[in-house]
């Protein structure tokens, strides 16, 4: 397969190119020099191709040679990738590290899944059989949690001339072997796609489905949609990354791809060390079973960070085509738009905006266009979810690839860098964030938590935008010139902001919140402020009003009732009305003879 | 016999050009000689068919095109290590400036080789720095890197010279603790006085110094901090030592970056640094941490200084966004005469959520350290609304968060250059500050931590 297609002639970092490459093909993956490192062609002119490299290009040499494999940069699809950690281009980090070398050593070559391991096999197809893509012809129990089902490939199709019994194989192994009009095709425990490529679906669906994250200020006020995209900008610290660990621990997708664009080793390292330890609610299983990490830190090669989040997506959509639901986090989407900016500068192509190329918004709408509600070829239902966060160089959202991911999202998750400095986490600021699938989502929402559950979504969401107009007054005058209707206003927004809005990663019973009990909560705040608007109506003093103890214990419920005893929110609700329907007499009244 | 090459074909800054080179490796370190005695290092950093681009270390003054010999070594800048250079001092490209020779056959690559994540190992040990807006608020972890960003004429080397004296490392005991000191374009009085405190520490034997001064050559000061950090490598990983590195100033080191880059004519980005800033940045900082198969750990210290105190620069901005952490130093606290003026708003320390608490420092430093953050804060826009209003007109309770900020910056930051507070002597200090607050306020803490604390 490998054959000789030219020599080195220009290194400049990690662009090389070859001369007497007229063999090369757009796209197709070669081999770079004595140590086989890895590229990708990305451009040709006569008889000169450039090449990115995936690995550092120290130490290569002019006239060295690039064999030629005469396929697109692909990866491996089969089983073994789950609970498992790859490089860039899908070579596995736990493998590389078995010796014991905590570098990562150079020329690696071209290896991905594990080929020795032994699969657990159950035959689904049978000699005689008739298969279309997408069609299962075998399953593993991959992890205890996910059941990886082994499909035809898209664009094959055959009759069955051979199926192996069920057994124990590897990867490597033919299982099935089709015949279509003379040619055959044998399927093995692996598919090979190429990342640039994405999978084919058979038909798109209407958005409709909630990914309950846990986290209230996104499920309640600013939510995912299976299917869906979203960016979560902001600048450093605000905690992009928290909130995309918690997305990947807490949320209701099947299977987790995390991928780590150019950002912290160590970052990598905590989810190694954590996931394992923590179950998954509804399962009671390890989060590990569903998760896939893919990490290119920012010390490892750029154009292997160029590649990262197409690796990613196209194991996503792997698993999306057994009929899963993925989500999808990419940390962060600057760097990949970073590196995609480096390798152009060294082609010296002509920069747009702040030194980006003119590409630039092409290729993030073509990576978001890979997220959606989806049958499969196979026919059953899937869907990707894309969570990409955005670090806007200065904390500056007009920067470019903020404003251009922003065209292409529909939720928007504005980290905000005055709220992190106040610790308030997650800082995601609820006047600039939206969501677009609030009406998408609305029949979810009736039947799965409640009819009433956007109404006071959009009362809350009142108050908040209320809070913020008076506080342009407040900053002039102090709080106390305020009518008492205004100035509870602001004391219900501060319940909302630290009581709901707020939410520690950190607490055991904080860190994730059913829906169910989110909508608790909610009709806590709503009891709260009904109840003491209809008596500050009446004429009741602020202080009586804002009874200290009482708001104390609704700002720190959260804390205070678990999961599953949520019914004491109820017990909250009766100590509301309790307390203001006295008030309510007294002032009633106190009202009556204030009149007369 | 290597072959020589004898004609250039440009100078341009620090870079030479040279043509029909028939062999050249990417990165390879080349030898230079200036009329026939002077001696150079360059690094091959473009080929192109037979014409080579190599950045010169030291300075291209004095090369002409006709007066200099080149030869290509075949292999990438190492410098030599062994446990002897603590106490030594060398320049930014390993030779010693101290007088003495050095010699091991023991040689490194100064670019290292990245981490494999899985190799790492998450660091969750706390080093009391004895500073209680560290140890309280943005507590310093063994293995992290925590850069201090400042501004000119700030304190920042009183801060991290402090730090260096002060540093109790969980585990450190004397014979395998160390510090690597880079210094990038500082000036003479600035290098004296680290060497000067390292002295009255008593640490100055087990102090490894690669200094690259203001006046020395500019491509020196991008293999000054490499050098640096694979010496701090060699030390924590092969002798299982707990390294304390100081890398200062990122930003003289970013600029030398700058320079050649526009040398090289590179497309620029944002205010003219190249694109490419941010991963050479990662490539310093991420070699802090600790793996698995060792025991020792590199601490980093960064320092830079933030030019017009601008946080959105280029060099902080990029800093912060590798970096696992910052902290901050702050003019205004400054001028009123707060010693260390760390800004603790702005400040972070990201590692240090799993490593206080109960086990670590004490049950109630996560709720604690949360509640004065988000005191602190509202202190800010209680100073601004008694700007607008007066202070005689604010509510009683903003009266309160007004002396809250007053203690605080008093009792909790202003500590001095010689005060060195036990960790819980600080946790205790901030229930002090607390204390002036009414108890409703206090509704980041378990109030079980109230009862038992708040006395
Ligand atoms: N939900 C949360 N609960 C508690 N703490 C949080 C939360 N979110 C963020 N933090 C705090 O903020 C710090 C920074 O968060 P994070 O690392 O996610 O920032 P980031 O936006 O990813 O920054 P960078 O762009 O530099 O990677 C964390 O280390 C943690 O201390
Ligand atoms: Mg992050």
């Amino acid at each position: 397969m490998e054959k000789h297609a030219g020599e080195i002639i220009y290194i400049n970092g990690p662009v090389v190119k070859a001369e007497n490459a007229q063999g090369l093909k757009m796209r197709e993956m070669v081999l770079v020099g004595k140590k086989r490192l890895i590229g990708e062609v990305i451009s040709i002119s006569k008889d000169t191709a450039t090449i990115q490299v995936y690995e550092e290009t120290s130490g290569l040499s002019r006239g060295e040679e690039i064999l030629s494999t005469g396929s697109p940069l692909s990866v491996k699809l089969g089983p073994g990738i789950l609970s498992n950690i790859f490089d860039g281009i899908e070579r596995p980090l736990l493998a590389m590290y078995k010796d014991g070398n905590a570098f990562i050593p150079e020329g690696v070559g071209l290896v991905s899944l594990d080929e020795q391991k032994q699969w657990a096999v159950e035959m689904v197809a049978k000699e005689g059989d008739y298969l279309t893509a997408g069609q299962v012809y075998a399953t593993i129990q991959e992890t205890s949690m996910i059941r990886h089902r082994l499909m035809v490939p898209p664009h094959l199709k055959g009759k069955v001339v051979f199926a192996e019994r069920s057994g124990s194989y590897t990867i490597e192994q033919t299982l099935v072997t089709l015949e279509e009009e003379g040619s055959r095709h044998e399927l093995k425990l692996y598919q090979l796609w190429p990342v640039r490529q994405p999978r084919p679906v058979a038909k798109r669906n209407p958005i409709g489905k909630l990914l309950v994250t846990g986290q209230r200020v996104i499920d309640t006020f600013f939510p995912l949609a299976k299917g869906g995209t979203a960016a979560i900008p902001g600048g450093f610290g605000t905690g992009k990354t928290i909130t995309q660990h918690q997305l990947a621990k807490w949320s209701d997708a099947d299977i987790i791809v995390y991928i780590g664009v150019g950002e912290r080793g160590n970052e990598m390292t905590e989810v190694l060390e954590d996931f394992p330890e923590i179950k998954d609610p509804r399962s009671g299983k390890s989060i590990m079973e569903r998760t896939v990490l893919i990490a290119n830190t920012s010390n490892m090669p750029v154009a292997a960070r160029e590649a990262s989040i197409y690796t990613g997506i196209t194991i996503a959509e792997y698993f999306r085509d057994m009929g899963y639901h993925i989500a999808i986090m990419a940390d962060s989407t600057s760097r990949w738009a970073e590196a995609l900016r480096e390798i152009s500068g060294r082609l010296e192509e002509m920069p747009a905006e702040e030194g980006f190329p003119a590409y630039l918004p092409s290729r993030l709408a073509q990576f978001y266009e890979r997220a959606g509600d989806i049958e499969t070829l196979g026919g059953s239902g899937g869907s990707i979810t894309v969570i990409g966060a955005v670090s806007p160089a200065g904390g500056d959202f007009t920067e470019p690839v903020t404003q251009n991911t922003k065209r292409v999202v529909s939720t928007f998750l504005a980290l905000d860098k005055a709220l992190a400095y106040a610790r308030h986490y997650p800082s995601i600021n609820w006047l600039r964030s939206y969501s677009g699938y609030v009406t998408d989502l609305k029949d979810w929402y009736d039947e799965n938590a409640s009819p009433e559950m956007l109404e006071l979504r959009a009362k809350l969401l009142r108050i908040l935008q209320e809070e913020d107009k008076l506080q342009e007054i407040v900053k002039l005058v102090g709080e106390d010139i305020l009518p008492d209707d205004q100035r509870l206003i602001l004391e219900i927004s501060r319940v909302i902001k630290v009581g709901y809005l707020q939410q520690n990663a950190y607490h055991a019973d904080d860190a994730n919140v059913s829906l169910a009990k989110q909508y608790r909560m909610l009709r806590v705040i709503d009891a709260l402020y009904e109840n003491a608007i209809k008596c500050v109506k009446k004429g009741a003093p602020m202080s009586k009003v804002k009874n200290d103890a009482l708001f104390y214990k609704i700002t720190t419920m959260k804390y205070n009732v678990p999961e599953n005893r949520q019914e004491i929110l109820e017990d909250y609700i009766r100590e509301i009305r309790d307390y203001y329907d006295g008030l309510d007499k007294t002032y009633s009244k106190g009202g009556a003879r204030h009149e007369g | 016999m290597r072959v020589k090459y004898l004609k250039l074909d440009r100078i341009e800054g620090p870079l030479i050009v040279l043509s029909g080179v028939r062999e050249a490796v990417f990165g390879e370190l080349v030898d230079i000689e200036v009329n026939g005695s002077q001696r150079k290092k360059g690094k091959v950093v473009q080929i192109d068919r037979d014409r080579v681009v190599i950045q010169v270390f030291e300075s291209t003054s004095g090369i002409s095109l006709g007066n200099t010999s080149v030869a290509f070594t075949g292999h990438p800048m190492t410098v030599p290590l062994s446990r002897d250079i603590l106490g030594r001092i060398f320049n930014g490209i390993g030779e010693p400036i101290d007088g003495a020779g050095f010699y091991s056959d023991k040689k490194y690559d100064i670019n290292g080789r990245p981490i494999n994540p899985v190799g790492r190992r998450y660091p969750r040990n706390y080093i009391q720095t004895g500073i209680s807006a560290i140890d309280g608020l943005t507590t310093l972890i063994r293995g992290q890197k925590l850069p201090i960003f400042s501004g000119d004429g700030l304190p920042h080397n009183e801060l991290a010279a402090q730090i260096v004296k002060q540093a109790k490392i969980a585990g450190a005991r004397e014979d395998n603790f160390a510090i690597v000191f880079a210094a990038m374009g500082i000036k003479h009085d600035e290098a004296d006085f680290f060497r000067k405190q390292f002295e009255l520490s008593g640490v100055l034997n087990k102090v490894v110094m690669y200094v690259n001064l203001a006046d020395d050559p500019i491509v020196e000061r991008i293999t000054t901090p490499r050098c640096a950090l694979t010496a701090a490598e060699y030390l924590a990983f092969e002798q299982d030592m707990h390294i304390l590195v100081i890398m200062t100033n990122m930003t003289n080191y970013s600029e030398a970056l700058r320079e050649i880059s526009s040398a090289r004519e590179e497309v620029p980005s944002r205010r003219g640094y190249p694109g490419y800033l941010y991963s050479d940045l990662a490539s310093l900082y991420e070699r802090a941490g600790m793996i698995k198969n060792a025991e020792g750990s590199i601490t980093q210290i960064p320092i830079l200084t933030m030019p017009n105190d601008d946080i959105t620069h280029p060099v902080p901005d990029l800093t912060g966004f590798i970096t696992e952490g910052q902290i901050i130093l702050s003019r205004e606290l400054f001028q009123k005469n707060i010693y260390p003026p760390i800004n603790v708003l702005p400040s972070l320390s990201r590692l240090m959520k799993e490593s206080i608490g109960e086990g670590y420092t004490r049950e109630d430093h996560p709720d604690l350290a949360n509640q004065v953050f988000s005191a602190y804060s509202h202190v800010q826009d209680v100073r601004s609304l008694a700007q607008v209003i007066g202070e005689d007109d604010l509510s009683e309770l903003d009266k309160k968060y007004l002396e809250f900020g007053r203690q605080f910056e008093q009792k909790l930051l202003n500590q001095g250059f010689e005060g060195n507070r036990d960790v819980i002597e600080s946790l205790d200090i901030m229930w002090e500050l607390l204390r002036v607050l009414p108890k409703e306020e206090l509704n980041r803490i378990k109030p079980e931590y109230i009862d038992k604390y708040l006395k």
